[in-house]
């Protein structure tokens, strides 16, 4: 016999019985067998995960999710959420999966970073009047400027391929599988109407999304799932993932149940089998061998695309960094320790990495201390929340940043943490045809359009505010930049000054 | 066929004025010049470790014969057409394949076919570590992989898929080395002599050859005997090797809300 430990539940859905109409919608919105309907009435059961799709479905505001008090003696150091897992653990022997980005307090820095703006002897500029450019360029930069005999600037004589964003917002990559097709498609339609670019993820790129490729990052994972000569010459952009910082050093790991028709098909692997993407590419395992990555790409999209690399932020990313531009990158993406992930280790998600404040500031000043800076453009990632995040992520380093949980929040993702299980009640992260239609393309579309518009008019307004006219000028401008938290030292690394400090 | 095929020539050992070969960026410029030209017969000589050739090759009546040794990176992304190798090739050939052929008239170095998914490759010797890793196959269609004599360790690690025969020709004991089909969750291995127990990785087991398994080799070896000529003995017994699962890590994992 197994002895098995029940973990106590932490929330639960509480219906109001005078409201409640037993129209039974709940029961249906329900995707973790949390609600049933008994003798008459709707029976709350075990399983809530706080999705908040039953509070979303009632039609009269009947149910309100609650989060239980904890069941556990307090303890200063055994927290709940440790004993949980150590008897969860203990019941099944497994290593404990999760999934978003992730979820300790601690590693915040971006909320200790405050932003400067103009009094007096520079005066602010009102975005709504004079122009704010917020366009961005990714891509290998020529290192120079050529004229032409007219004496106008030549942008084509770039050797390299360039490609032009209307804002500095990458929409980082989700692949299918990790998501479902609406999710996806709603993704890839708002770059396009956007002008930014979305990223593929590791998964191949469906039939149905190659008319939208111009605005598509398409991504060579170490599984290389869907990669071939046309995924690779139709789309804009080309990079080479290594590593993601949810899960720094691990490998992608799809479970069987997800694969079915649709992923099998854009994956081009058997239904039902787990698509296992190896830890390590093992053509890589040295700088030159990755150079040889990059140029082979470089080689089959005829040099006419940029091509990156993506790496989790991790101690050594300054010199890693390095390495990669040396290597021959177009550009490159740092992934901070808080990025999201569809499924990962608890242990690595929670706990290897590095914060994306500390990791762009310190390829920032490593590129610049090298002369390489100027050379590539680079890409931050990894909980970037919010437009402010953005613009500090900006100021910190980054010419473009990489967005996805709050993409995802905008179509309807409540944060949960359940993506893993595969039983996403909005329809997001998960392949359950049943539980994808609930994802309306359209309004998904619209409502991520809406949000990075609101962010791009954001970024303007504190642009202007600072009296900066063009978003490339807040690039690695740390002047602007002042720390207030509790570590000096912190900022110090940052190469940012303390709140209080002036430029002397 | 009718059609008067036109051969064109390209000397990759041409030096320049400083006494280099031609760069590869020059010679795979060339070769995709001559490709879009329509020219379906390159024969590329005194190829000097040039890498990435015919990367991303499509056309399925291209034939590229190459004379001398090609760099890493051989047939990268290639979805048809022929490459035929009268040398050895090195690390990485045929790098994620997902159509076509490549046949060498030598060896092949290290992680050989990585992540193939269609197409043929056929070594007439030796290759390294990692041959054949991450092929996998959908629909029934597959890479094949043929090696005529001996491979080193990790053969079809992580393997979802496809067909790997190891001939293992003028190898004395097993023509494999250590951790065959590490993680390999499909797909399947077929040794010409023996495989011990204690050369398999995880997730690997041994089974028997069954008729099907017979006629797949027959004809691999048909296409093996038919590229570089001779005779491969057949009489001598097989090792097949396959997934335990199609799920190797079931059971790893505890997905329950903390």
């Amino acid at each position: 016999m197994k002895p098995i430990v029940t973990i106590p539940e932490k929330y639960r859905p509480a219906i109001d019985r005078e409201a409640c109409i037993r129209c039974k919608k709940c029961i249906k919105a329900c995707s973790y067998g949390a609600l049933d309907f008994k003798d008459d009435k709707v029976k709350v059961g075990k399983g809530c995960v706080a999705c908040i799709r039953c509070v979303y479905e009632c039609p009269t505001d009947a149910i309100t999710v609650i989060e239980l008090p904890k069941q556990f003696a307090p303890h200063a150091v055994f927290s709940p959420e440790i004993r949980r897992s150590l008897i969860s653990q203990a019941n099944s022997g497994g290593v404990l999966l999760s999934s978003c980005g992730a979820n300790a307090e601690y590693m915040d820095i971006f909320n200790d970073i405050l932003l400067d703006a103009a009094q007096v002897t520079n005066p602010s500029i009102d975005p709504l009047r004079e122009p704010v450019e917020t366009k961005t360029y990714l891509g290998r930069r020529p290192g120079k400027v050529v004229v032409d005999d007219n004496g106008k600037i030549d942008l084509d004589a770039s050797e390299t391929p360039i490609v032009v964003m209307d804002m500095p917002i990458m929409i980082g990559h989700i692949s299918l599988g990790s998501i479902s097709y609406n999710a996806q498609a709603a993704l890839f339609r708002a770059a396009t109407e956007l002008n930014i670019l979305a990223g593929t993820g590791e998964g191949g790129l469906h039939n149905d999304f190659y008319p939208m490729a111009k605005n598509l990052c398409a991504e060579v994972a170490s599984g290389r799932f869907g990669v071939t000569s046309q995924y690779l010459k139709e789309v804009s952009c080309v990079d080479i993932k290594i590593g993601q910082g949810a899960k720094p050093g691990h490998g992608g790991h799809l479970p069987g149940e997800k694969v079915q028709k649709l992923i099998s098909e854009t994956r081009m692997i058997p239904l039902g089998t787990d698509a296992l993407s190896p830890y390590p590419h093992h053509d890589i395992y040295s700088i030159e061998d990755l150079q040889q990555l990059i140029s082979v790409l470089k080689e089959s999209t005829e040099y006419e695309v940029p091509v990156g690399v993506k790496i989790a932020a991790v101690h050594n990313v300054g010199a890693i960094a390095s390495g990669i531009v040396r290597a021959g990158a177009d550009f490159l993406t740092i992934d901070g320790l808080r990025g999201g992930t569809g499924s990962a280790p608890r242990v690595i998600r929670d706990h290897a990495g590095m914060p994306i404040e500390i990791a762009v500031s310190a390829v920032d000043q490593r590129l610049e201390q090298e002369g390489l800076r100027d050379k590539v453009t680079l890409c931050a990632s990894g909980s970037i929340r919010t437009a402010a995040d953005m613009i500090k992520c900006i100021a910190l380093g980054a010419d473009v940043v990489g967005v996805c949980t709050s993409a995802m929040i905008a179509m309807g993702c409540t944060v949960c943490q359940q993506c893993h299980r595969g039983a996403c009640s909005w329809g997001i992260a998960t392949q359950k045809p049943e539980l994808t239609s609930r994802l309306d393309i359209e309004i998904a579309t619209q409502r991520i359009v809406n949000m990075f518009h609101a962010w791009n008019e954001e970024l303007k307004e504190i642009l202007g505010a600072m009296g900066i006219d063009s978003v490339e000028s807040l690039v690695g401008n740390r002047d602007r930049l002042r720390y207030i938290g509790p570590n000096p030292r912190i900022a110090e690394i940052l190469d940012v000054k303390h709140s209080g400090e002036g430029w002397g | 066929m009718n059609k008067e095929v036109e051969n064109m020539m390209i000397d990759a050992g041409h030096r320049n004025d400083l006494g280099h070969p031609l760069d590869y960026r020059e010679l795979n410029r060339q070769i995709r010049e001559a490709i879009c030209e329509g020219k379906e017969r390159l024969i590329l000589m005194n190829v000097m470790g040039q890498r990435y050739i015919a990367s991303a090759t499509s056309n399925p009546n291209m034939r590229i014969e190459i004379h001398g040794t090609p760099g890493n990176d051989l047939g990268a992304f290639l979805n048809g057409g022929t490459i035929e190798v009268f040398g050895n090739a090195q690390d990485v050939t045929a790098n994620t394949m997902n159509d076509g052929r490549i046949i060498v008239h030598g060896n092949s170095g290290d992680i050989t076919g990585l992540a193939a998914r269609g197409g043929t490759l056929l070594v007439k010797g030796n290759s390294g570590y990692r041959v054949g890793i991450h092929i996998k196959e959908f629909e029934g269609v597959g890479p094949n992989l043929v090696i005529g004599g001996f491979v080193n360790d990790y053969l079809g690690e992580y393997m979802a898929g496809g067909t790997i025969l190891i001939l293992g020709q003028g190898v004395e004991g097993s023509p494999v080395g250590l951790h065959v089909g590490a993680g390999m969750h499909g797909g399947r291995i077929y040794v010409r002599g023996p495989v011990g127990k204690h050369q398999l990785g995880p997730a690997a087991c041994l089974a028997e050859m069954t008729d099907k398994d017979l006629k797949k080799v027959d004809s691999l070896i048909d296409q093996y005997e038919k590229a570089f000529g001779g005779e491969v003995d057949r009489s001598i017994e097989y090792s097949k090797v396959i997934p335990l699962d199609s799920r190797p890590f079931r059971g790893h994992y505890d997905s329950t809300t903390i």
